[in-house]
Parts: structure tokens; sequence; C-alpha cells
């Protein structure tokens, strides 16, 4: 690339204007890797979730409760592989604002049909043989400084005990990481057994919230999902089964648009952006046009002289996106701890190239005027301007 | 020698005169700060219709009863018994037909599809009586009637008619154990209840088999009467019930979803605004840099640099602030007024609220613009009045 | 008598400006020989750069043939002339117009970016041709950080450094004192002499004419005079 430090030097010729330029674009993409990670963390759980996994809830509401009988009801069904009944636990630790889910669930059936959640194995059997043991995520042990034989109280806000106590307390037997570390905002959460939670429990005793079930086959998820609805048709609790990924969507557009909002904020800056930097840029050629008729006299050639134009606009761009996500990768734990729920916000992979791609549409919509006009600068006219 | 201050307006008149020659630039100034100010706008907007929303439900004389311990209205339990401790407890107003003003609900979750989508959406079922615009004053039948004692009839929040589907008089909707005849639609000040739909407490207990209430909501004799009332129901031996004012608790319940849009609306509205400012900076420096001549010109005459600063910043002002009202303007135009509706997490259920384009949040728009147009101007301004003035003259 | 390196065959030269037609050059023939140091000479308005422009393959002659190193070039695309001048023209300006942004070196770099050569053989190149015009120990330096004649001296290392066939210089004294002049014109006639160098120059200065080994004189788009120096 011969012709690198040409460009360079055309960037270092206003240096604060090129700075400023530069800044103002690396703002952009900073919001972008922002914005963009918020919109991941949001989706990626519905992404992520397995299509050999439904759920059953409450036909009405995921708010019903359904009796236990349930479970050995769709246990019976073939092609299902094993069925987890789940409760949410709903309660707090210390503090109300210390938000994070609690699951009581059939210890065994739940982690067999998550291998994405990974602990030692000592760990888990100390689970299966502690009633009143609980497992947490890393994440969340790192939060409140819990380690393995700590008890925790936990508040209920749902389910007080027999006896009208809200205080749960629970051995803490084993701290659980994803076997992706992408997971892990997904995957932040507590899980207690839901034999022990059932019998302890003053109310509902002998129900569930929901039962997640493992299918041998994943391509009969719509026909196993019907089946378990139909056989719970007409009955006093009936039922609505979906794929775990279709559930974990619907509870996602129950937010509304989030990407709609997000990309008309992107939109936003962008159009401010271009009207920002365009100018500049124009500005910047014009008034170099001397300069690139000489380079014309010289015997570059008209495309040449585009390319150079163009190219320095790449250059700007792309150098002002890799900054801007860079202060966005500093941005973001910050961001992620005044954000419940949403602690795993990184820069992905896709968001970089979809940021290099804007980086390179972005210099060719601003770069591209001045670099015709630099293309179709007639020399004679241009010397004689000077 | 000319004073000062007509000083400031000649050189100022002169560099405003020169920004029609100038438009590109200047355009540049108004457009990017009418861009910042209308996502900064329109982001604030959002969180304060969420606000208001929140602000406008329940009032200081009223108090919500639930199971002491529980978070919210949806994990509350209180069977007959304890409602009736509610009913018979000191301070709670009469009605008009001399009994207790206080009403044992029930709060339940019901799945009804947004307009224009399939799935579900959590939207309140509130079973309560006919009571309850005694209760609640602010809410009115606006369309249709309310529902009949003991019928499985609906009469939906005006807000969740407009966002859910099939919530119009006439049309079905599951309750429970069956479709439910929507007869009416209630308006209740676009507070949070106008998300939800209610019914008659009686024939939903029937068809969710349920036999306790969620909860109690009571009129007060009067706001100072709360503290008495709380303390007579946690004394009470027969019953763990914990009571919360209304607006207190609703308040509580919007914590998360509050903090949450502001907190995103005001990182974006900040960083764009310093990438604004680096822009105004840029055009800034730029409009300096083309008339140093004519500003050396000014002082060579035996203008002070005093008004060649204050010139500079001024017109940078007046940009920005166009910029300012124009970003308002536009985010007044195009979202004042629009509803959205989302899950809040802490209920478990959605609720609609007004993107509000209120006369404060345009205030702070324009005075967010002055900053960024005073801090764009000041720095090139100096440069400018520091510009040695036998090379500007000569910089031509 | 070496063979015609530069021929120019009923060349005119016509702009438009509004409705009215304005002919900037008469039908015109010339011829330049290898090895000529040209002086062109004339009035403002006379025509003489647009003469120069022509020659150089800046501009397109409206009419005729104009033919330099053996190539027909007022035929050529834009692409073409750019390819054909990075090859044959080296450009000497009034104004020396050096990339501000860019030390001597590499503005003289600058042609030699549009060949295949190498890295080292470009500074190779580049170093003799500053060696040439006597400014090797300013290479690093900016155009800010030269003086007029100094600047003048690199854009003719940039004009030499491809080893052009003919040089072309507009009024290359006009902006410069009368000392730094004549080391200007000096240098240009001991490329002429010793590196062999044909050059056409325009330039209103007479005196800057007697270093050339023919002069020139034009009018109203017309050659109206050529003479030899003794």
């Amino acid at each position: 690339m011969k012709y690198f430090p040409l460009i360079w030097a055309a960037l270092g010729r206003r240096k604060p204007r090129t700075i400023l330029t530069g800044l103002s674009i690396a703002i952009a993409f900073l919001l972008y890797g922002m914005l963009n990670a918020v919109n991941i963390a949001f989706n990626y759980g519905a992404e992520m979730s397995g299509v050999d996994r439904l759920v059953t809830t409450g036909r009405y509401s995921i708010t019903q409760i359904l009796p236990y009988g349930h479970a050995h009801q769709i246990r019976s069904l073939p092609g299902v592989s094993s069925v987890a009944a789940s409760d949410w636990f709903g309660g707090y630790y210390q503090d109300q604002r210390n938000f994070f889910p609690q699951f009581a669930v059939e210890q065994e059936e739940y982690l067999g049909m998550y291998p994405e959640i990974v602990l030692p194995e000592q760990e888990k059997q100390a689970f299966f043989s502690t009633r009143t043991g609980t497992i947490v995520a890393k994440t969340l042990a790192d939060r409140y400084h819990w380690k393995v034989g700590d008890k925790i109280p936990m508040q209920a806000g749902i389910w007080p005990l027999k006896g009208g106590s809200n205080v749960w307390t629970f051995d803490l037997v084993g701290i659980f990481d994803t076997a992706n570390p992408k997971d892990r905002g997904q995957y932040e959460m507590m899980l207690i057994r839901h034999d022990f939670f059932d019998e302890a429990r003053q109310f509902g005793t002998g129900t569930a919230g929901w039962y997640v079930t493992k299918l041998k086959n994943p391509s009969a998820a719509g026909t196993l999902a019907k089946l378990i609805d139909n056989t719970f048709a007409n009955s006093p609790n009936e039922t609505r089964t979906d794929t775990e990924k279709a559930f974990n969507q619907s509870f996602m557009k129950q937010l509304g648009d989030i990407g709609l909002i997000i990309s008309s904020i992107l939109g936003a800056v962008f159009f401010t952006l271009l009207f920002l930097t365009g100018n500049t840029m124009m500005q910047s050629v014009r008034e170099r046009i001397p300069e690139l008729a000489v380079l014309k006299t010289l015997g570059y050639t008209d495309f040449l002289v585009l390319a150079l134009v163009l190219g320095e606009a790449l250059l700007l761009t792309l150098i002002s996106a890799v900054l801007g996500l860079t202060m966005a990768t500093l941005v973001l734990p910050w961001l992620a701890s005044q954000l419940p729920g949403l602690s795993g916000l990184t820069i992905t992979l896709p968001t970089i190239y979809g940021a290099l791609g804007i980086a390179v549409l972005l210099s060719f919509v601003v770069g591209l005027p001045p670099a015709l006009r630099a293309m179709r600068l007639n020399i004679v006219d241009a010397l004689m301007g000077h | 020698m000319a004073s000062s201050l007509q000083q400031v307006i000649s050189v100022t008149a002169m560099n405003i005169r020169s920004i029609p020659s100038r438009l590109g630039t200047s355009f540049v100034i108004v457009i990017g700060i009418a861009g910042v100010v209308g996502v900064m706008v329109a982001l604030l907007s959002m969180a304060k219709g969420f606000e208001l929303t929140l602000a406008s439900t329940g009032r200081a004389d009223r108090a919500i009863i639930m199971r002491g311990g529980s978070n919210d209205e949806l994990s509350s339990v209180l069977v007959r018994e304890q409602a009736q401790v509610v009913l018979d407890a000191p301070s709670v107003a009469k009605g008009a037909d001399g009994k207790p003003l206080a009403i044992g609900e029930l709060f339940m979750i019901t799945d009804v599809a947004k307009r224009g989508a399939t799935t579900p959406n959590n939207v309140v079922v509130r079973g309560t009586t006919t009571r309850v615009f005694e209760l609640r004053p602010e809410a009115k039948i606006v369309e249709g009637r309310m529902f009949t004692p003991g019928l499985r009839e609906v009469v939906a929040g005006r807000s969740a008619q407009r966002q859910f589907a099939g919530l119009n008089i006439g049309d079905k909707v599951d309750v429970r154990d069956g479709p439910w005849t929507v007869v009416g639609v209630f308006d209740s000040k676009g507070d949070v209840h106008e998300s939800e739909i209610w019914v008659d407490v009686d024939a939903l207990m029937t068809a969710s088999r349920r036999g306790a209430y969620n909860t109690v909501t009571a009129q007060l004799t009067s706001a100072d009467a709360f503290q008495g009332f709380k303390d007579a129901l946690t004394s009470d031996p027969r019953v763990t019930i914990q009571a919360q004012r209304e607006p207190e608790y609703y308040a509580s319940r919007s914590e998360t979803l509050n903090k949450m849009i502001t907190v995103l609306g005001y990182s974006v509205a900040v960083i764009m605004g310093i990438g604004a400012l680096f822009g105004a900076l840029n055009t800034m420096y730029a409009a300096v840099a083309t008339r140093s001549v004519e500003i050396a010109t000014l002082r060579a005459i035996g203008f002070g640099n005093g008004p060649v600063v204050i010139s500079v910043i001024l017109e940078s002002l007046v940009l920005a602030t166009a910029g300012g009202i124009l970003g308002g303007a536009l985010a007044y135009v195009f979202f004042n007024g629009y509803t959205v509706s989302t899950l809040n997490m802490q209920t478990f259920s959605q609720v609609a609220f007004q993107f509000r384009v209120t006369p404060d949040l345009l205030w702070k728009g324009v005075i967010w613009a002055c900053s960024i147009g005073l801090i764009g101007g000041l720095f090139p301004s100096i440069r400018a009045a520091r510009l040695p003035i036998v090379d500007a003259l000569r910089s031509s | 008598m070496s063979e015609a390196i530069v021929s120019l065959r009923g060349v005119t030269k016509n702009y438009t400006r509004g409705k009215q037609k304005i002919e900037v050059l008469q039908p015109l023939d010339l011829s330049i020989s290898q090895g000529d140091f040209l002086a062109l000479m004339g009035p403002s308005g006379s025509g003489k750069t647009t003469l120069l422009n022509l020659i150089g393959g800046l501009d397109q002659p409206s009419s005729g043939e104009v033919n330099v190193g053996g190539q027909r070039i007022d035929q050529l695309s834009s692409r073409a002339l750019a390819q054909w001048r990075s090859h044959h023209v080296g450009f000497v300006f009034q104004f020396y117009n050096l990339l501000g942004v860019l030390s001597a070196e590499k503005n003289v770099e600058l042609p030699l970016l549009l060949t295949s050569l190498s890295k080292a053989q470009r500074a190779k190149h580049v170093a003799t041709a500053l060696e040439i015009v006597g400014l090797a120990d300013r290479a690093k330096h900016k155009p800010s950080e030269l003086s007029g004649g100094q600047a003048q001296r690199v854009a003719i290392a940039r004009a030499l450094v491809a080893d052009p066939t003919l040089l072309v210089c507009d009024e290359p004294t006009g902006d410069l004192d009368r000392k730094t002049a004549d080391e200007i014109l000096g240098l240009l006639q001991t490329l002429n002499r010793e590196h062999g160098k044909t050059i056409v120059m325009v330039t209103h200065d007479p005196k800057a004419a007697e270093y050339a080994t023919h002069q020139l004189h034009m009018d109203k788009g017309s050659l109206i005079e050529q003479s030899a120096n003794t």
C-alpha cells in the first residue's frame, strides 16, 4: 500500500479538524456498540434456547399454577425424554433491589436437560443430596461474595414458609458457570430444589408453575406440544405448550420492539453524523483542489484521485469505528451495573462486523461526493484558480 | 471609539449577516444539534410519560393491603377473614350505602396479543365490584356499560383496549375457563389501571376456582389517617398483613423500569451531546478560519478582543438554539402522545404509557443546545482573538 | 539536427463563454527538437500557457494534431493521457505546487508511486533527483520550511524524478527574486546541457528567456517570431 503515507498525510493536514471529525464519528460508534449490546442482551436468551425443550404453562398465563399430576402424565407420553417441574420463587436477598431470578426445580431432571449449566460433579452430587441446598451462578456468587458452605437467607416475595415466616435459608452447595461464557447473562440465577420448596411452602403444595419437557427428537416438538395440550384440554387445568425458544421469544416481545427503538436512535445518530462529517470532508477536499490538480498533472488518473479521497474517508471512519467500539467496551460494564438483569453486555463479533460494514458504507456516503468532485476536476481550471 | 456593547453588536451583526454565504457549515450546527436534541427529548419524553403514568396512579388517602412479605398484588393472598379485618378497621371511610368503602380484589394475568401481533402479552385482570367507581372516582365508563355482577363480562381500560387486539365492545376475551364478553371501556386518566381489564370478582373467583382475594384497596377517611390505620392492622394478632399508601406502592413497583428508561435515555443523550459538541467545535473553527481576515481587519481598526470573542460565541449560540428549537419541535411533532406498552418485570404485567413532550423537556433541550453552542463557540472565538493580526491579514 | 520530439500540426483551441466563442489558438504548427530548451514568450492572454498545456497533455486541442515523443496525444482518453503524462512529462509551476503535508522527498516521490519501482528503488531515484537540484540536505523538510527557491528546486526534482521525455515549466521564476531566479534558470540550463533534457518554458521575462536555446514569441493566439539564442 504505497499510497498509504499520502492518505495518512492528507488526514494530518488539519489535525484539529481531523481529530474532531474522528471523535464525533467515534461517538456514533460508541452508541452503536452500546445499544447493540443492549439489544443483543435482550434477544440473546431467546436465540440460544434449545429447541429440544418444551415449556408447558397454564393456558391463560404463566402465572397460573398446574397440579403436579401433570408431570406424570407428560412423562408417560411417547417421545418425552424427561420432565422437570419448575416454580418461580420470586424472593430477594437482603434488599428488594437485589433482583435476580430464583427457580425451584426438580434438580436431577433439570440439570440433566440443561447441559449448558456446568458445575463440578462433587457440587452437583451435594445439590442432589441436600434438600435445603441451592446452587447459584458464578456471576451472582461474585456479586454477593458467596462461597460454597454459606447459608443464604432469602426473603420470600410470594411463598411464605409453613407457619407464615418469609425467611427461607438455603445451604449453598455449588456454584455453576455456563459452558459458553456468552450464556452467563441468561443463566444468572439461583436454583433451589422443588421437592423441598413444595413441602415447606405454606400453600400451593402439590403444584408447579410450569413444566420443562426434554424431547427425544427435536423435530417432533410441534406434534408433542399439541399432544400435551390435548391431554389436558377440557380439564380444569388446561395448558399451553411451546418450544422454549418460542416461549422466550414471546416473553422478549412483551418488552416491546426494543430493536425498533434502538435502530431508530441509531438512525438519528448516524443521520446527524452524516451531516457533521460529510460537510467537513467536502470542505477538506475543496481546500485541496489545487493539490489534487497537481497530482493529476503528475499523471495520477481520475480513478486514482477518487480512490485517494475515498481512502482518506475510509481510513478516518475505520479508525474512528475502532476507537468507538473500544470506548464501548469500556462503558459497557458501567451500563450493565446500572441495568439489572443485563449482566452479559459485551461487544460481539457480529457487532464488530456490523460496525466495519457501517464504517465502509458511511465513508462512501460522505466521501463519494467530494471524491467524485475531485475526480471530475478539470486540471487547467483548477490550476488557474490558484 | 464605539462602546463595547456597540462593538459586540456590530461584529455579531456582521457575522450573522455572513451566515447565508456559509449556509452549508451553519446548517451543520443547526441540523447536528437538532438531531441530538430531538433524540434526547424523545427518549426523555418516554421516561417522562412513564413517570407521569405512575404519578397519576393512586391517591394518598387510599391504601392497598397485602399479605405481609409479598412484594406485589400478584403474589399476595388475602383470605375472606383477613379482608374482613380490613373492612372493620378504623379510619376506613364509609361509602354512599353506609358500608366501609373498601374492595377485596383479585389480581390475575391473562394473555392477550398486541394489535397486529400474535404473541401473548401479560394483561392484568382485576376482579372487582361495581363499587369500584366510588373507590376510584378517577375511573369512569366512557363506552358501553359496566359489567353485570355475577356474569362473565369485561370492561377494558382504554389504554389496554388501544394497545391490545380483541378488546373492543362485543369481542370475546379468554379470561379464565373460556371466553368472556367485553361490554364496556373505562378511562382512568391514563394511570396504570387503564392498562388493565376489570371483571366481576365473584365471577372470576368461580371461573378460576379461587377462594381468596389478592388485595384489598381501602378509602381512608383522610390521608393523615393512614398511619393509625396501618398500625391497627400490623398490630392485629389475627392477621399478617401490610398496608401501603397507593402512590408509594405503585412508585415502588416501577423502580426498575423507570431506572432502565432513565439510564438509557440519559446515557444516549449525554454521549450524543458530546458527539455534537465535536461537530460544533469543528464548524465554528472553520467559520472563524474563513473569516480570519475580516476579524483581523476589525481588530486592526481598533475593535477589542472581547467583542470578537463574544460575537463568535453569540453566533454559535444563535445557531445552536435554532437547532435546539428545531429538534424539540421535531420530537414534539413525531412523539408527543405516542403510546407504547411494555412489560413491567416487577409486576409481571403490561403497562401502557404515552410519550410526553412537556415544556420542561423542551426547555431542557434548548438549554442542552445552548451549552453545546456555548462551548462550541468558546474555543474557536479565543483562537480568533489570539491570532496575531499581521499573520491573519497576510493569510489572505 | 536532432529529430522533432514535439510536433504540432494545425492545432487550434476554442473556448465558449456563454454564447461567445473565444479563439485562444489560431491554426498553429510547431516543432521542437530533442535537446531544445524553448522559451515561450508573449503578453498575457497570448495563448502561451494554453499551448504549454497542450504540449504537456493537460488540455486537448479543438482541432489539429499533437505529437510528443512519436505519439499522438490529442485523441487520448483522460485515463490514457494521465498515464502518458506520468511517463513523458515533468511539470514545474510558478507557485511550485508542492503538497504542504508531505516532506520534500515525499513530494519528489509522488510520480514514482505510479511506477512499479520498489520502495528502495524509489528512494534511490528520489535521492538522485534531490542531489541534482542540490537539495539532498533538505530531504526531510516540509515545503513551509523551505525558501521559495528551495521549494522550486524540489518541484524541479519532482519533475525530473521519473526521467520524463520533456520538462514543461510555466513561469518557473515568476514568484522569485532576480538572484534566486537566475539560480533556478541556471539549474534548468544545466539540466538541458548536461542531462540532455528537452525543456519548454513559458515566461514573460526576457532575461529568463536568454537562458533558453530558442525563443518563440506569441500574440493573440499565433506564433509571431521564432529565434535561436546564440
